[in-house]
């Protein structure tokens, strides 16, 4: 007994060293390697607040939203699982997970319905994704602060903070989140393929657009913005003279539910 | 006092023996959402909180109706409650520890569940939920059991388990308030988006949680020589009687808002619930059982007969919990922002693992049940 409890101490007291020394050193490597955020380079765009102004008028039909659609998806390695072996369609669908893609004009702008629509509009497929909301519900109900908004308007998602509890999913007015239901890396395009730009994520978590923060901060322009040939602008809305605002101050816009008073960054030019 | 749930005839660990069997079959199950994760279930990109949530959410209510025991008693000296109230916290305990279950069923990643406590975000209601579940939880276990153990050694209860005492009756009103806040502070959710959701709360919560303590009483007499009394049984099932009648009344109010104005966001989701979805059958059922339930309560005489006021208490859970453990989730995710359809139906792996929960929430009720009944038994 008398021994037992000896060895023990020895035993705890050495543990205890061990990780006194371990957190430091740990520490010490840590900082040098990553920060809080994506490093800044030289070439880094910055903004007061980052919007985006869709241009449904270069839009013609859901074909043109696919090279948009394709290139979000592949260079942040969103899953397809629509060519999963063994899966259900229910199940696929109940899975999908998608980051920008084209509503009807009902569905995206759903307290802006009309009986009787221009033949264009009523036919045509808007592209839609997370609205960077200047008073996201989606931060406020986040219980770990894992979805947050950033000083330049983006909402981000911290994937290994985010403890999959979907409340941010139920807040999100939008439709804009996806749950990881299944291992995203078991989805065949992501077997065959993934970006190394961008991280793939586990299961378990929720993910969204994040308006290509990785992107900008190396001095590129979002993903869907550069394959979009001119519809989609992206810049700064805080900014009288920049792109965006320009845009703006030409055409009438609108933006989707403005009623709920979460006031989106995304406008759209119909 | 925990060794005398030890100590049980043949029926007892026969119980317990068959709960354990349902826990261990739920709990393979859980390992294999575990590994898999939650795809298994039936939940999706649009209804994003499925049964589980349902549960959690109807189970608090049945928490929080312990307190229409406690408060009398403790603060009315309604002398009648004085055998019952430890039932009341111990049902209680076992509900929220079912809740606590729910949750972390529910978690995309349980193993990051402390990053509540590691970052604390007191903007979220899910922060403050934590606190008063896990507060009342604490509560009624503490007060329970000091409580008990003073009886089962023929002394009065310490003066300084009062203030716990009172602290525990806001927080049964916390529990419930606060689950509703988590709906009703999300705009675009119209289904949920109305001022009457926490009161509606807590009335199905004073219906259901009092009704199930009436059932337990009569199940408790069958088996132990436990009684609770006619007085004390009658004075609770009237407190179920008024409190279903607000529960049916809050909800004709949330008809009416959504009916007569006639605004879409709020019509669809009812028209949903009633009319288009696959819950209709069960959502008119749910109302015919409350207002049968309603009528055989309310009128003295079937009130009092026992074998009435049984199949009353079971028409106020069973319809309670439709209410509430189907629809009041479902009928808030569809249709889903963009005003699609998209239906949820639990899997079978999802049934099971929720079994095994309710299960687990028995078990824990029976052996706090055998040492309350027991201590009872010892000092009578």
């Amino acid at each position: 007994m008398e021994k037992s409890r000896r060895s023990f101490l020895k035993i705890a007291g050495v543990a205890a060293l061990g990780v006194g020394f371990t957190k430091p050193t740990l520490n010490a490597y840590a900082s040098s390697v990553v920060g809080p955020h994506p490093q800044i380079g030289d070439k880094a765009l910055s903004a007061h607040h980052w919007g985006m102004v869709i241009d449904t008028r270069k839009f013609h039909s859901e074909k043109d939203l696919e090279p948009i659609v394709e290139a979000c998806h592949k260079a942040h390695n969103v899953p397809d699982f629509s060519d999963m072996p063994n899966a259900t369609s229910a199940e696929k669908k109940r899975h999908e997970i998608k980051w920008i893609w084209g509503e009807p004009y009902h569905n995206a702008f759903t307290d802006k319905e009309n009986h009787y629509q221009s033949h264009r509009i009523e036919h045509l497929s808007f592209p839609v994704l997370c609205n960077h909301c200047e008073e996201p519900p989606c931060v406020l109900a986040c219980p770990t602060k894992a979805t947050f908004r950033r000083d330049d308007g983006i909402v981000l998602m911290d994937f290994h903070r985010c403890i999959g509890c979907r409340f941010c999913m139920a807040a999100c007015p939008y439709g804009s989140r996806s749950f990881n239901f299944v291992d995203p890396r078991r989805a065949e395009n992501l077997k065959e393929e993934t970006c190394p730009d961008f991280p793939t994520r586990m299961k378990g978590v929720v993910e969204k657009c994040n308006l290509c923060a990785e992107r900008l901060a190396k001095g590129l322009q979002p993903a869907c913005a550069e394959a979009s040939k001119g519809a989609i602008a992206v810049g700064d809305l805080g900014d009288p003279h920049s792109n965006v605002r320009v845009l703006l101050e030409h055409n009438f816009s609108i933006r989707r539910k403005p009623s709920l008073g979460t006031e989106p960054s995304v406008y759209y030019i119909v | 006092m925990l060794e005398t749930a030890l100590k049980g005839n043949r029926t007892y660990w026969v119980w317990l023996g068959i709960l354990a069997l349902i826990i261990g079959a739920g709990f393979v199950v859980y390992l294999q959402q575990f590994k898999i994760g939650l795809g298994i279930t039936g939940m999706s990109r649009d209804v994003s909180w499925g049964f589980y949530i349902a549960q959690f959410t109807f189970l608090v209510g049945v928490a929080a109706g312990g307190v229409m025991i406690v408060l009398p008693y403790y603060l009315h000296d309604y002398k009648a409650f004085g055998k019952i109230t430890i039932l009341g916290e111990f049902l209680a305990v076992s509900a929220i520890s079912m809740c606590l279950m729910f949750i972390i069923a529910d978690l995309g990643q349980p193993m990051r569940a402390l990053n509540v406590i590691l970052h604390p975000t007191p903007r979220s209601m899910l922060f403050y939920d934590m606190i008063v579940l896990n507060g009342y939880l604490f509560l009624n276990i503490f007060v329970g059991w000091i409580v008990l153990q003073c009886e089962r050694n023929s002394v009065p209860p310490p003066k300084w388990i009062k203030p716990f005492i009172y602290i525990s009756i806001p927080f049964a009103f916390g529990i419930h308030t606060v689950t509703a806040y988590l709906y009703c502070g999300l705009p675009g959710r119209h289904f949920w988006l109305t001022a009457i959701l926490a009161p509606r709360f807590l009335s199905s919560a004073f219906a259901a949680g009092p009704a199930f303590l009436i059932l337990l009483c009569f199940i408790l007499r069958k088996f132990t020589s436990f009684d609770a009394g006619e007085k004390a049984i009658q004075t609770v099932s009237k407190i179920v009687t008024y409190a279903i009648i607000a529960n049916v009344f809050f909800f004709g109010c949330e008809v009416f808002v959504a009916m007569y104005s006639g605004i879409p966001g709020h019509v669809v989701h009812l028209k949903y619930l009633f009319v288009d979805g696959i819950l209709a059958p069960w959502m008119w059922t749910s109302m015919a059982l409350m207002l049968l339930a309603i009528l055989l309560l309310l009128y003295p005489p079937t009130r009092r007969n026992e074998s009435v006021l049984i199949v009353a208490c079971i028409l106020v859970f069973a319809g309670t919990w439709i209410d509430k453990g189907l629809g009041m989730i479902s009928g808030g995710f569809v249709p889903n922002p963009l005003h699609q359809m998209n239906e949820y139906a639990p899997t079978g792996m999802e049934l099971m693992i929720t079994l095994a929960v309710w299960a687990a929430g028995f078990f824990i009720l029976t052996v706090l049940y055998k040492m309350a009944v027991t201590v009872k038994e010892e000092t009578a």
